[in-house]
């Protein structure tokens, strides 16, 4: 808990990251900011999950145990998404999402 | 009755069927003949063994011999109405019993030389064995649905073995011909027996077959278009019967199936499977004889006398020897119809049933052996036809004897065991309807001359030059030949009127000596004209051909029996009805699916731009969703 800082102005700065990531997710053409993109959304609901654990259940802890287990999938699939990029750009010699959608065939 | 070794009777074919036909790769030729005759000469023993007992030790109580029925149900219609599968032994299952046995396992041992070398020799012996379980479970069959089933297996088994040379088109068109003439019979009898277990709420034989039961009494006044239900269930029954026994007009397939191995036309086409007709006509024959006072007995009366008539003409004049022996068949399966037809119930009566029972089972040893001496000479002279054969004597002088003895057998010659069989036949047809006697003496003369004329035809007429002398065949197939010639001198001393009959009581049969002097005369003059025409090599033959003319040549093809039933079966039903039909389905039924498919097709080609491949757009779309969802959800809310 912080002094002189509610609840409400926490979420907003998380809402506000939310919504950079996903406007980062869904524009951005470069795989790698679209990874980046993904981490904010991942970290705005990290914050989320341990402000509303520290502002409205203080004697407890799961928020913040679920915060820990976030940041260590994200590392997993960040790494996973990583070495796709990387094979990707092997293969094609890019890494924009548009020279990928023959994927879809 | 020891119920469990007679179960075992059927079952161990099936077991050498199934061994020989899962393992076929994996055993040795020689390995699967000795199984198969293995396997069946248990069968046989057990056979004899159940002869023994229910003749002999069981015997007759209250003057009757007993029925024994061993069942099971095996498949419930209604609380009242149910399939059963069981066994029931009784005079005439028990003959056909031997009969199949006999001719079966003589049929496998001359099939180890006659086959010898054969590619599916293996395969042959499996078939073999599965016909004989299907025959065996026909003959012991308790009801309708059984005998069906088993009368289906045998067609199998039948279509499987005529079409054994399955690369040589005429055999497969051969065994598709009898599979599906047969099958229209079927249609008949399954007809038959539906009609019959609606109305008599059983299908079981002893049920039905009771003169005093519910059956016969209640429902025989039941009539449809006049005449009683039961009289059109009989005589559809008797369709499926007479497709089975080669009977005018469902006789075409029975020539074709000659395209089968030899040792099959002697066990299939000649002893057993073409007797199942006369048997089914026998087991349902209290039905036949006291429903309506016998009409549809009359007319399985006039149908034998017909076909044994028309076959015994188209005979004389087959220059192929399997052809002259199948339409003998066709022939003396007629004579034992129209024995039945001509036959009453009780007591000396029923001559002509014992007569029919006791010809079958003659029948079944020389025509045998005739179609096993056939075989052993086509196999040394490599050739069906008549033309390729003559003075064969001097090379085969067992085939000679054997075929020899065969055919005074089937000429009615004393004391061979067709004089005895033919001659109650024409007593009791004397004694119930004068024409069909007058036919029956007739045919008696066809038959012994067309029988002589192949006979002299093969092993004395021309001498014709060899390019690989002919020999005699090994002891495996002369040692069948010699032990049915054995049957046939002895088969007609059998007591037989004391064992089958009609009402299971037994009597005494007499040689009807002035009825019995005029059939072995017309067999002897039958004979004689043979000699004439075929002992030597002479003109007279063709001078008889040009004498008749076009009759001959009508005769020769058959009577165009074959091309009637092609021009029906292409040129109306097939180009009339199942054409139009055929047409129909194509354009309309499946027109309509396929424009389904179509259509479907095109409109998943409209809407695939919609999907970009790109993940952005997807996840645009998720998001537009929720927020979408969420702005409904929150409107209700606060409203």
């Amino acid at each position: 808990m912080i002094p002189g800082i509610s609840i409400y102005e926490i979420l907003t700065v998380t809402s506000i990251l939310f919504f950079i990531g996903l406007y980062g997710f869904i524009t951005r053409k470069n795989l790698i900011s679209i990874l980046i993109s993904i981490e904010l959304i991942l970290n705005a609901s990290v914050i989320n999950f341990v402000v509303i654990n520290k502002y409205l259940y203080p004697d407890m802890l799961q928020g913040v145990v679920f915060s820990l287990f976030i940041i260590a999938v994200a590392a997993a699939e960040t790494a996973l998404a990583v070495s796709i990029i990387i094979g990707l750009y092997r293969q094609i010699s890019s890494v924009e999402v548009k020279e990928i959608e023959t994927m879809k065939h | 009755m020891n119920f469990s070794s007679i179960i075992l009777i059927p079952l161990i074919p099936l077991a050498v069927f199934l061994l020989l036909g899962i393992f076929n790769k994996k055993i040795k030729p020689l390995a699967s003949g000795y199984i198969g005759v293995a396997g069946l000469l248990v069968s046989t023993l057990l056979s004899i063994n159940t002869a023994y007992h229910y003749f002999f030790v069981y015997g007759k109580s209250d003057g009757v011999y007993q029925t024994f029925v061993e069942k099971t149900v095996w498949m419930n219609f209604t609380d009242t109405l149910a399939i059963d599968m069981g066994v029931q032994i009784d005079p005439i299952s028990v003959m056909m019993l031997i009969v199949v046995s006999i001719v079966s396992l003589m049929v496998q041992i001359y099939s180890r030389g006659y086959m010898k070398g054969d590619d599916g020799y293996t395969k042959f012996f499996a078939f073999l064995a599965l016909f004989s379980f299907s025959m065996y479970g026909l003959v012991l069959a308790t009801n309708l649905f059984q005998i069906y089933i088993f009368w289906e297996l045998v067609g199998v088994s039948s279509y499987l073995l005529i079409g054994y040379y399955y690369t040589k088109p005429s055999a497969v068109s051969a065994a598709k011909k009898a599979f599906i003439v047969t099958r229209f019979a079927d249609l008949g009898f399954l007809i038959g027996i539906l009609i019959m277990g609606y109305y008599t709420g059983t299908y079981d034989f002893e049920t039905l077959n009771n003169p005093e039961g519910s059956a016969i009494l209640n429902w025989a006044s039941t009539s449809f278009m006049g005449l009683s239900v039961l009289t059109w269930a009989l005589i559809l029954i008797f369709i499926g019967g007479a497709g089975k026994s080669a009977m005018f007009p469902l006789h075409i397939w029975l020539p074709d199936a000659m395209e089968g191995p030899t040792p099959v036309s002697a066990l299939i086409h000649a002893a057993t499977m073409v007797v199942a007709g006369i048997f089914l006509v026998a087991r349902l024959f209290p039905m036949f004889y006291f429903v309506e006072e016998g009409f549809a007995l009359n007319i399985v009366a006039y149908v034998g006398a017909f076909s044994s008539l028309f076959a015994a003409i188209i005979a004389i004049t087959q220059t192929d020897i399997k052809r002259v022996l199948a339409f003998s068949t066709m022939s003396q399966l007629g004579y034992m119809m129209l024995a039945l037809g001509v036959s009453g119930y009780e007591g000396h009566e029923g001559l002509g049933y014992m007569a029919s029972m006791f010809h079958l089972f003659t029948h079944a040893m020389f025509k045998a052996l005739l179609f096993l001496c056939a075989g052993s000479v086509i196999h040394a002279v490599h050739s069906n036809y008549l033309k390729d054969m003559g003075g064969l004597r001097k090379y085969m002088p067992i085939t000679n004897i054997t075929f020899l003895i065969a055919a005074l057998a089937i000429a009615g010659v004393p004391p061979f065991a067709g004089f005895f069989s033919k001659d109650e036949i024409l007593v009791a047809a004397f004694e119930h309807n004068k024409l069909i006697y007058f036919i029956g003496i007739f045919v008696a003369g066809l038959t012994a001359f067309y029988m002589f004329r192949i006979y002299f035809g093969i092993f004395w007429g021309k001498d014709t030059k060899y390019e690989q002398k002919p020999h005699e065949s090994p002891l495996s197939m002369t040692f069948p030949l010699l032990f049915l010639a054995l049957l046939s001198i002895i088969g007609g001393f059998i007591p037989f009127s004391e064992f089958v009959t009609a009402d299971k009581a037994g009597f005494e049969a007499h040689i009807n000596y002035p009825l019995a002097a005029v059939a072995v005369g017309v067999g002897l003059i039958g004979i004689a004209l043979a000699w004439v025409f075929y002992k030597k090599e002479n003109d007279l033959a063709d001078k008889m051909v040009n004498f008749f003319g076009p009759l001959y040549q009508w005769t020769y093809d058959k009577f165009y029996f074959d091309e009637i039933y092609l021009f029906i079966t292409k040129k109306i039903l097939f180009n009339r009805v199942s054409a139009p039909i055929a047409k129909f389905d194509r354009k309309y039924v499946d027109g309509t699916m396929v424009g389904i498919g179509n259509k479907t097709v095109l409109a998943s080609e409209k809407i695939k731009g919609m999907q970009s491949g790109k993940v952005q757009d997807y996840a645009f779309a998720f998001v537009a969703g929720v927020v979408i969802i969420a702005l409904v959800f929150i409107y209700l809310w606060t409203s």
